[in-house]
């Protein structure tokens, strides 16, 4: 195995100072000239009859990394050839890496959180590049200021590219405190295997406890397909109720049950007090259950459910839909809440944020209460959910936010970036002289949005309306 | 480097034409037409002048199953495949059936293995249609990945020495890497009869220094060749599967 000291220089990169690292590669960092950001070099072990998954994962890392992109993941520099120095050169991410907060569990509250908040916008953006990390942990998560940065694609897999690291094992591959369930049996595709992780890593967080301790062999894996862990609520009772709801849901085993995107997990930890909390029955009690378990072997492959892509694919997982409720409900709004049922209705699961927006002048303070003594912001609260109310949407499906914000377009692109949203729908009135001079809503929304946007306009009403009595 | 490889041309104009374009384009540094130019398809003339002119500047052109059959008046095929090869034969001139039958079984072009059908026994026209076949081809072979067609249906198999392949069916038009530690067997989609159920032609890209290797999809107008197909009096199904591609 060849050996490196600091001051070799390898493609132009001069090796500076060894990092501490795991049994796969040697982590050096690095400098180059050709690149402005800090350099890190990872450096497989390659022994001749060494373990050959070393150098299958090292090829699925150097597949993905190159491929990913934004702030989330640590930028690609270059990589060496396998037939004379193989590395991956990349970013140097500075931060605090998660690994070292878990030794300070139990976090507070709002701590976990924050954390969670920022691990699942990671996760969305990597899963929106369709990659699924498979092997999500504290060790491969560093906290930096530009928010959480994931690190090694080893195990990764990426939906458009052939799973070259799969087809050469049948064992299931990630790190046993995490792994989820149907990667124990074998499948490596779904991007809610790593929310699976997530909610494991915010457990751990919340409770200082690993749900399902360190099992080392396969059958111990598996136990969690059969076993829940202790409720985090039942270890600290101090864990509210919303927090303990969500991380439950990320580690369901029944896909059909977990949160199907980082993005529903992120607007839950943004948005406690719109967090459903359901009543677990326990599954598998009960004399019928125990004789039932007697005769039937279980289907391993049922209690995981069905993969979520065909899913995530059908549609927007968080649709957001703006109204002007300023005057009341009008025809505006119904027309909006007709669009919004149109794209609700691409997907079976996706979520609905309702937005309106509570005008406040520059210097006001909070909205002062009406005469009748309820405050504006109630009053709206209550309008938007009679606006929503003919979408008989479950009210896991649907959340309610009025915005208080000097410019109404601002305030809803911001809800829509800092969750996720997928698709905004929004209103827009007829043309007026003060609305060409000050600029829409509706136009600033589709300027500036970072999805799909759709104006909704009352063509023949509008006209009927100007024709002359 | 890069290198576009066009499979399967089968005597369709409006798909070669549409193809050759798209390559044009990314003005790749080889140019491939890995067999079967003429068969099924109304302009087999058309086809072959341009490959031969192509050839004469420098791109590789090797021999497929069916122009074979124009060559040795084969008839081992089916039904619409032979009366085509016959209604073929009937325009064909000494001249076109000459440049055919100069075509050679494959080529070799670095470390790039030319075949139509698969480097085991060329001239039996197998099919790799599973990872076994994948497996013997590459095993009657020491280069390092094989480009065939034959079959019309894009794959690429990766395997690892001394291990059994891996099937990907690769995306249209997004890139599929090229292992540094693997062997590769890449089946071309065809360009003039597509089978994969997308009715728009399909070639291969492959870039060498990135690689990777990419099915690239060109829609072409086969609703006019269906309609010479139909003119021509070939059988109305090879039209027809023009349109749904299969």
């Amino acid at each position: 195995m060849q050996r490196f000291e600091a001051g070799a220089v390898i493609d132009g990169f001069k090796l500076v100072e060894k990092l501490p690292s795991g049994g796969m590669a040697s982590l050096w960092r690095a400098t180059n000239p050709r690149y402005d950001f800090p350099l890190v070099l990872k450096i497989p072990f390659l022994d001749p009859g060494g373990d050959v998954s070393v150098i299958l994962g090292f090829e699925a890392e150097e597949l993905i990394l190159k491929r990913l992109s934004g702030p989330h993941v640590p930028r690609f520099a270059e990589s060496g050839s396998l037939a004379q120095v193989p590395y991956i050169a990349m970013e140097f991410v500075t931060g605090t890496g998660l690994a070292d907060l878990v030794g300070n569990a139990p976090l507070p509250v709002d701590e976990v959180a924050r954390i969670g908040t920022e691990i699942a916008t990671a996760l969305a953006s990597l899963h929106r590049q369709k990659v699924v990390h498979l092997d999500l942990k504290p060790e491969n998560i560093i906290l930096a200021e530009r928010g959480a940065v994931l690190l090694d694609f080893g195990l990764a897999r990426h939906a458009e590219l052939p799973d070259l690291l799969g087809a050469e094992s049948s064992m299931p591959m990630g790190t046993a405190v995490y792994i989820s369930p149907e990667q124990v049996l074998g499948e490596r595709s779904d991007p809610a295997s790593d929310v699976f992780a997530l909610g494991c890593i915010l457990y751990q967080l919340a409770t200082s406890e690993e749900p399902f301790g360190r099992p080392t062999t396969f059958a111990g894996m598996r136990r969690r397909l059969y076993h829940a862990p202790r409720s985090p609520r039942d270890i600290d009772h101090a864990i509210p109720q919303w927090l303990e709801a969500i991380i439950l849901r990320c580690m369901e085993v029944d896909r059909s049950q977990r949160y199907v995107e980082a993005a529903h997990v992120l607007s839950d930890l943004r948005n406690p007090d719109q967090v459903v909390l359901v009543r677990r029955k326990p599954q598998g009690e009960g004399v019928w259950a125990a004789i039932t378990k007697l005769f039937f072997k279980t289907d391993e492959r049922s209690l995981v459910g069905k993969p979520t892509l065909s899913r995530t694919q059908a549609g927007p997982s968080i649709v957001l839909a703006a109204v002007d409720l300023a005057k009341g409900s009008d025809a505006l709004a119904g027309e909006v809440l007709n669009e919004t049922a149109r794209v609700l209705a691409s997907r079976e699961d996706s979520w609905l944020a309702c937005v309106t927006v509570l005008k406040t002048e520059i210097i006001g303070e909070t909205p002062a209460a009406d005469e009748t003594g309820r405050s504006e912001y109630l009053n709206r609260l209550v309008g938007l959910k009679d606006w929503a109310r003919p979408l008989c949407l479950p009210e896991d499906r649907i959340s309610y936010h009025v915005l208080e914000a000097v410019s109404p377009g601002d305030a809803i692109l911001n809800y829509a970036e800092h969750n996720d949203v997928g698709h905004i729908v929004v209103g827009a009135r007829a043309s007026s002289a003060i609305r060409r001079h000050l600029g829409s809503v509706s136009t600033k929304v589709v300027a500036q949005a970072l999805c799909s946007v759709s104006v909704v306009r009352l063509k023949a009403v509008e006209e009927q309306r100007r024709r002359p009595l | 480097m890069r290198i576009a490889i066009l499979s399967d041309i089968h005597a369709n104009r409006e798909a070669f034409d549409a193809v050759l374009e798209a390559v044009h384009e990314r003005g790749p540094d080889e140019l491939v037409l890995l067999g079967d130019l003429v068969g099924y398809g109304p302009d087999p003339i058309y086809v072959i002048e341009r490959a031969a002119d192509l050839t004469a500047h420098g791109a590789l052109c090797i021999l497929g199953n069916h122009d074979e059959a124009i060559v040795r008046n084969r008839g081992d095929m089916t039904e619409n495949a032979r009366f085509a090869i016959q209604w073929t034969r009937d325009r064909l001139t000494p001249a076109h059936v000459d440049f055919l039958a100069r075509l050679p079984f494959s080529l070799q072009s670095e470390n790039r293995f030319y075949v139509h059908a698969s480097a085991e026994r060329p001239g039996k026209w197998p099919y790799i249609r599973d990872v076994d076949a994948a497996e013997r081809c590459l095993s009657a072979s020491d280069v390092r990945s094989v480009f065939c067609g034959h079959t019309h249906i894009p794959a690429i198999y990766y395997a690892l020495p001394n291990r059994r392949p891996m099937h990907f069916q690769p995306l249209d038009n997004v890139a599929a890497p090229l292992s540094e530690l693997r062997r590769h067997v890449v089946i071309a989609g065809a360009v003039g009869q597509p089978r994969d159920g997308n009715p728009a032609a399909c070639f291969v890209l492959v870039d060498t220094e990135r690689h990777e290797v990419t099915m690239v999809r060109v829609p072409y107008n086969h609703e006019e060749t269906a309609r010479k197909i139909q003119v021509a009096g070939l059988p109305g199904w090879l039209g027809m599967r023009l349109k749904i591609g299969r």
